[in-house]
């Protein structure tokens, strides 16, 4: 691992035509499972959120969720896509314990939605349009816990322990075609891309699509061909890449690996790659298998899914506007340039920024604590920013400091201890007892105080020279440990001055 | 159409044995590929008379769109899921050593 041979990018890049092509599962926010009513949860102990039809029990039948289906319908018309008149389910045939049955029922020639498009902006405002093959829905499989391997992973592993919770669980798999042109600033779509599927999906409210949880989840596909070559090179299909930063990590990887290989006059093999996040690398996975091993058929204990005309207009109706059209309402409503507003969404924060402003916060202030402080703290700690803090506790932090109850030293602290999980701003402010000390008799005591031992620092200031009561407010903040307004505490000094 | 049943080779029934999880011995696997023939041979004369017109059929039933309210219903204990498994171990099923992954 992580012995690969790498190209420079800019010298792959220049030999070869990267063409990308992405399926990305998203887990539905339904209440219960694709077919079956165990809830459709997160967590929960092992093999607890299951029912017969879960484990595949003799006797137990699957019956579709109608939410699952209309989540699906409006997925794919936001996607772009036309929605079949006539759908249907298909047994995906494979060996591993992940699913009780030995198949997945998927769909396979009868998708629900088919042919559509996606306009991606990259961080320059360029736009991509990307051309979707189809999304289906299926089942997710549940989840192996492999023990006794050095490593925890698949190799080594004495035995494995499964849990299907989250067998079941309805999916909505996206599948672009093949996707041309991107040249060096494919790591950037392929990380767009998967942005903006995910950003289309939490504005219908149909998943939480949570990368870290797994409710969103991309498998990169990756050629490439000599420039001038017609013929798409052999694809390999990165998998387990679980973030957005990821996703254009293994993209340019791969990229990279895969040249190298050409370059020495080698071949690539057609296969999954895990993509490692600690080392930032992929490794062999299983051969591709053919879609013929898999021995599709259709699911013979489901009928087929036929949408009528009224119900597509109904959820074509009722499609919240798409996130390109949002962000230039954002935009035109906060009154933001292009860079400042550009900082935001390649921050990936406009949905955080719209609920702070929504709560109440100026957009000013949303801007500058989730791209200032909360930013940094999710940078240092290598998670998104979105999952610190919730907006609402941001416009509540906001609006402790705007009424002065807090000074933007005070508001950092207060940050911190709601990202650790202590309670709301205005319940750090209490358990820490971090509020300004907005009390003037107080303050006055600590400035008197500090004046006693600088006698000189009242002449100085009637002699003009302001800048001396910086000593002053110095030791009156050091005295208040923190939790005095400085700019309240120097209007004090002045007045006693001018006394 | 042809009268030579279509050739099915010994490989291509091992394939699929072993996609199938099936032990086949080699007299089975001869009896099969000269079984598996006809078959081929059967669904392609059903295809020769059904015509572009005719909707292909997954299901014998007119039925379409039964679907369940997304309401939570019954789910099984812990002890009633494991009841059936051979083994189990911190309330999950445990299974051999896996050599493949997930599809």
């Amino acid at each position: 691992m992580g012995a690969d041979k790498l190209l420079s990018f800019e010298e792959a890049i220049e030999k070869y035509e990267p063409v990308l092509g992405f399926e990305v599962h998203v887990e539905l926010s339904t209440k219960t499972k694709m077919f079956s009513g165990a809830p459709n949860e997160f967590g929960g102990a092992p093999n607890t959120h299951v029912a017969p039809v879960d484990l595949g029990l003799p006797g137990s039948l699957p019956v579709v969720n109608e939410q699952a289906v209309r989540y699906a319908i409006s997925l794919g018309l936001a996607l772009g896509c036309s929605i079949a008149e006539s759908s249907r389910f298909a047994r995906k045939n494979y060996f591993y314990p992940d699913l009780a049955k030995n198949y997945q029922i998927s769909q396979y020639d009868e998708p629900i939605a088919f042919e559509g498009e996606v306009e991606v902006e990259l961080d320059d405002g360029t736009l991509v349009r990307v051309p979707i093959e189809r999304a289906h829905m299926e089942e997710d499989a549940g989840k192996l816990t492999h023990v006794g391997g050095a490593t925890g992973r698949i190799h080594g592993a004495e035995y494995s322990l499964v849990d299907y919770n989250r067998a079941g669980v309805p999916l909505v798999e996206i599948v672009t075609k093949p996707i041309f042109g991107a040249e060096d600033r494919a790591p950037e779509l392929a990380r767009a891309y998967v942005a903006t599927i995910r950003d289309i999906v939490r504005s219908l409210g149909v998943s939480e699509a949570r990368m870290e949880r797994g409710n969103l989840r991309c498998d990169a596909n990756i050629s490439l061909r000599p420039r001038g070559q017609e013929k798409l090179g052999t694809r390999t299909e990165t998998k387990n890449v679980n973030s957005l930063r990821s996703v254009e990590r293994a993209i340019r990887y791969e990229i990279q690996r895969q040249a190298a290989i050409l370059d020495a006059g080698g071949t690539i093999i057609q296969e999954t790659r895990h993509w490692h996040e600690d080392t930032g690398t992929t490794s062999p996975g299983r051969p591709k298998s053919d879609a013929d091993d898999y021995r599709y058929f259709p699911e013979p204990d489901l009928l087929p899914v036929m949408p009528s005309k009224e119900l597509i207009a109904e959820l074509r109706a009722a499609l919240p506007e798409s996130p390109a059209a949002f962000r230039r309402r954002l935009q035109a409503e906060y009154g933001f340039t292009d860079s400042e507003f550009r900082d935001i969404i390649n921050a990936n924060l406009l949905v955080e920024m719209e609920q702070t402003v929504a709560a109440g916060a100026a957009p000013a202030q949303a801007r500058k604590w989730w791209l200032g402080e909360i930013l940094r703290i999710a940078n240092a700690r290598g998670v998104e920013a979105g999952t610190l803090i919730t907006p609402l506790h941001v416009s509540e932090l906001i609006a402790l400091v705007e009424s002065g109850q807090l000074t933007d030293r005070l508001g950092r602290q207060v940050l911190e201890g709601v990202v650790a999980g202590e309670g709301s701003p205005d319940e750090v402010v209490k358990a820490r007892g971090l509020a300004v000390v907005s009390d003037d008799t107080a303050l006055l005591a600590a400035i008197d105080e500090a004046l006693a031992s600088q006698p000189d620092v009242l002449d100085k200031i009637r002699d003009g020279k302001v800048q001396a009561a910086g000593a002053v407010i110095g030791a009156v903040m050091k005295a208040m440990r923190g939790q005095a307004d400085a700019a309240r505490v120097r209007e004090l000094v002045l007045e006693r001055a001018q006394a | 159409m042809p009268d030579e049943p279509t050739p099915i080779s010994a490989e291509q029934v091992q394939h699929l044995a072993n996609l199938a999880r099936i032990a086949l011995t080699p007299a089975e696997i001869e009896h099969l590929a000269v079984e598996l023939g006809s078959i081929v041979d059967n669904v392609r004369k059903v295809t020769e008379v059904a015509t572009p017109d005719v909707p292909a059929t997954s299901h014998p039933i007119p039925l379409s769109n039964v679907f369940r309210p997304d309401e939570v219903g019954d789910v099984l204990t812990n002890e009633e899921a494991l009841s059936g498994a051979p083994d189990a171990a911190d309330g999950r099923f445990r299974v051999a050593a896996i050599l493949g992954e997930e599809q």
